[in-house]
């Protein structure tokens, strides 16, 4: 196959890289440029979307011995990925940027580019892996899988691409069980990368600082924090910095009466209020879903009368056991068998059965 | 992945000529400073001269005048940042740099860093639709400004689109101010008839590898009588405007190569002319959608580069063209400086008008001295399904929108 490999400069993708020319693949490195204004993005050791990170992408190019090339989508990724970032926090909802990077940025533009330019797939150094099933007419089914090594899987994020897309992609670190034997991959290889220490936070808050992210791009924004009895408990700076679950940095002056720590429960856009709690109030037990995506449409059919699924809500959450229900082909409710805390609208819900990702949606609404 | 078969970027560095590589290596292997005052030093000292004198002998300037640098761009900041703050030094009212739009960055961000660090002030003048200075620009900014002018730069032949500037006139209405003219004549030197003295500037950057000579040595011409202060300070070498212990291999492989290419340019240039004619020739007939950028060698013969052809294609970007080709066994360029690898829309094109979305889809093909007429059949073979493919690919992502760009400039 001829193999497009995105390369962000780190050493998940410079390895998965290296093993797409060792599985016989014919490769080709490319780095995304994401950004117009490259001081806006972080610089230092830190990941990915520096210009530093460029170079480290190149040089692994080399050693790897694949021809390597930046290609700009820093337009897209305005449009799409921070544009949604900033529209669902002035909704009032919790995005996830790597989500949407997948689906609009590097399964989407990359992918599609790299398609329309004589490529078959494109590899990425994301811990999941696709397995192939022979499904019940003779055709062989793509399924996409939770990563051995818990602790780094991607699923999550990657359950957003859906079926077709998933055809295209080729994750060669799939069967990683640690990290450590991915570096001593890169370390074996002669790669530079191999000791780079990994990313955490989103790529385009140069500082970690999504608050000042927000108000510098979306403006201040004064309104009140109030209990769920409306009494006036505090004041912020623009209702759309705070998300559902959150504790720290609520500064408020009152204390509760009766002492205890209170979170977040609701950012209301419209009124610019933001609602506080105690912990117990964030207890969710059902979720309503939207814009699904199944993998298996046997499975979707059964859903109709209900199956019984493990979900996700966070990239890093604990899985809960829940009974789904397909309410239209491209939605889905859960009823969770024990409730989930800080769950919030615009978050990505996705289903499993054991390993295997069967479906994904945004959750739309929350019920207790 | 095919290597690179067919070189089509001369103008980004050339091939260096085997007898260049020889001489070259042979200078390495001898020891000696220059400046040291044993024999071994004279050794080394007199290639050097050797080397300025044959420097200054082709090109029109004398051996005095030839400071030798460490390529284009030190000599470009050294003109920009040293005429400058000699000029202002003996009047601090002279603080204005006039240069053209399409000059290289490494004239453009000297001036602009003198602009945000030295109290310079810029004039940044219009060029027509092909790139040509507008003189009119440079009269009335000089009628206003003229007074306190440190220098006027203008290159003498564009990277890019290749266009000859008119840098006689430019000369003539500059002098008639007092004001001192630098040229970047890196493009030019070995390809045109590039006379120092008869050009009548006060300073011209020029560099070895871009005309078969090794990277890393150049020159600023610089007239005798025009004050330089220097840039890097140390043992004073060059006159005392350019320290640093002289490269003799680099300046004895410079010379030769200038020699080599003086010595055949005027064959290999309308040589290379009708081959370049016959690219644009087939390519503008074969690929809807091509447009020639700069001026047209069948219109105005004498005023473009004879290895330049640049082309835009409606509805690619340059970075998917260049991947193609390369991939095709075809090394060209998008023509623009590109930082990290990303290609940025051409400020050379946006200053000839072409809009933005049409400066995306830019290709630079530069000929030189080891170009054949095999190499123009393969590109012209593969060009139009490389562009065809590229298009594909270009709404495959979104096609580039002036929207879209406006967004993009206004989140930068």
């Amino acid at each position: 196959m001829r193999v497009l490999a995105a390369m962000s400069g780190g050493v998940d993708s410079a390895v998965a890289a290296a093993l797409a020319v060792e599985a016989g693949h014919d490769v080709v490195g490319v780095h995304m440029a994401l950004s117009a204004n490259r001081d806006q993005f972080r610089t230092g050791s830190r990941g990915c979307c520096s210009i530093e990170d460029a170079g480290d992408a190149r040089r692994a190019a080399d050693l790897i011995g694949i021809p390597y090339y930046v290609w700009d989508l820093a337009e897209q990724f305005e449009e799409t990925v921070i544009a949604d970032f900033l529209s669902e926090y002035q909704a009032g909802r919790t995005p996830n940027p790597c989500v949407r990077c997948n689906e609009h940025i590097k399964f989407q533009a990359l992918l599609d580019k790299a398609t329309a330019l004589g490529f078959d797939a494109v590899a990425t150094g994301h811990y999941a892996r696709v397995e192939l099933r022979e499904g019940p007419g003779g055709q062989v089914r793509r399924e996409l899988h939770r990563s051995p090594n818990t602790a780094k899987d991607q699923s999550y994020v990657l359950a957003v691409m859906g079926p077709q897309r998933l055809a295209r992609a080729v994750f060669p670190l799939g069967g990683f069980a640690s990290k450590d034997e991915v570096r001593a991959q890169a370390a074996h290889r002669g790669l530079t990368v191999s000791s780079k220490p990994d990313s955490y936070d989103i790529c385009f808050v140069a500082d970690g600082d999504t608050k000042g992210f927000l108000r510098e791009r979306l403006g201040s924004r004064p309104g009140e924090v109030v209990d769920v009895d409306g009494r006036v408990v505090g004041e912020h700076d623009g209702a759309y910095a705070y998300t559902v679950g959150q504790r720290k940095g609520l500064a408020l002056g009152r204390p509760a009466p009766d002492g205890r720590p209170r979170y977040v429960l609701e950012v209301e856009p419209v009124s610019n209020r933001v609602v506080v709690g105690p912990a117990e109030m964030l207890a969710v037990r059902e979720i309503v879903s939207d814009g699904a995506v199944w993998y298996d449409d046997e499975r979707r059919e059964a859903a109709a009368r209900g199956i019984d699924v493990e979900v996700q809500v966070r990239a890093h959450g604990d899985p809960a056991r829940a009974r789904l229900r397909a309410t239209s082909d491209d939605a889905f409710a859960v009823d969770l068998l024990d409730p989930l805390r800080g769950v919030a609208p615009g978050q990505s819900i996705v289903a499993y059965q054991g390993t295997r990702v069967l479906a994904q949606a945004t959750v739309a609404t929350t019920a207790r | 992945m095919t290597d690179c078969l067919v070189y089509l970027d001369h103008a980004a560095t050339a091939p260096v000529r085997p007898e260049v590589v020889a001489a070259y290596a042979e200078a390495l292997g001898r020891t000696g400073n220059a400046s040291s005052l044993h024999s071994a030093g004279r050794e080394a000292r007199r290639t050097v001269e050797e080397a300025r004198e044959k420097v200054g002998a082709l090109l029109g300037a004398r051996p005095s005048e030839v400071v030798f640098t460490s390529g284009g761009t030190e000599a470009d900041n050294l003109a920009i940042k040293g005429v400058f703050w000699a000029r202002r030094r003996l009047d601090p009212q002279v603080r204005r740099i006039a240069v053209s739009s399409v000059e290289h960055h490494a004239v453009l961000d000297p001036a602009f860093w003198m602009a945000s660090h030295a109290g310079a002030e810029i004039s940044q003048l219009p060029v027509d639709a092909e790139a040509r200075l507008d003189l009119d620009a440079l009269r009335a900014d000089l009628d206003e400004h003229g007074a306190r002018t440190a220098l006027v730069s203008v290159m003498w032949a564009n990277n890019e689109v290749g266009t000859i500037e008119p840098l006689a006139e430019v000369v003539s209405l500059a002098h008639r101010h007092g004001v001192p003219v630098h040229s970047d004549a890196v493009q030019a030197v070995g390809v045109l008839d590039v006379d120092f003295a008869a050009s009548r500037l006060d300073a011209m950057t020029v560099t070895a590898h871009k005309l078969g000579g090794p990277v890393g040595v150049g020159a600023l011409v610089a007239r005798r009588d025009l004050g330089i202060v220097p840039v890097s300070h140390g043992g004073g070498q060059e006159r005392g405007i350019r320290s640093g212990t002289l490269d003799v291999a680099g300046a004895h492989a410079f010379a030769l190569a200038l020699e080599l290419a003086v010595q055949e340019r005027e064959a290999v240039s309308t040589r290379l002319a009708a081959l370049r004619d016959d690219l644009v020739g087939r390519v503008l007939a074969t690929i809807p959608g091509a447009h020639l950028r700069g001026p047209d060698p069948a219109v105005a013969p004498g005023e473009r580069l004879p290895g330049n052809a640049h082309l835009t294609f409606e509805g690619c970007e340059g970075d998917s063209l260049l991947f193609l080709l390369d991939s095709a066994g075809v090394c060209a360029s998008t023509g623009s400086a590109c930082q990290a690898g990303v290609p940025q829309p051409s400020h050379v094109l946006v200053a000839m008008g072409v809009d933005e979305v049409q400066a995306r889809g830019a290709l630079r093909f530069s000929l030189g001295p080891t170009s054949t007429a095999a190499d123009v059949d393969r590109l012209v073979a593969v060009l139009p399904e490389v562009v065809e493919r590229a298009r594909r690919a270009g709404l495959s992502s979104g096609p580039v929108t002036q929207e879209r760009l406006a967004r993009r400039r206004e989140a930068s």
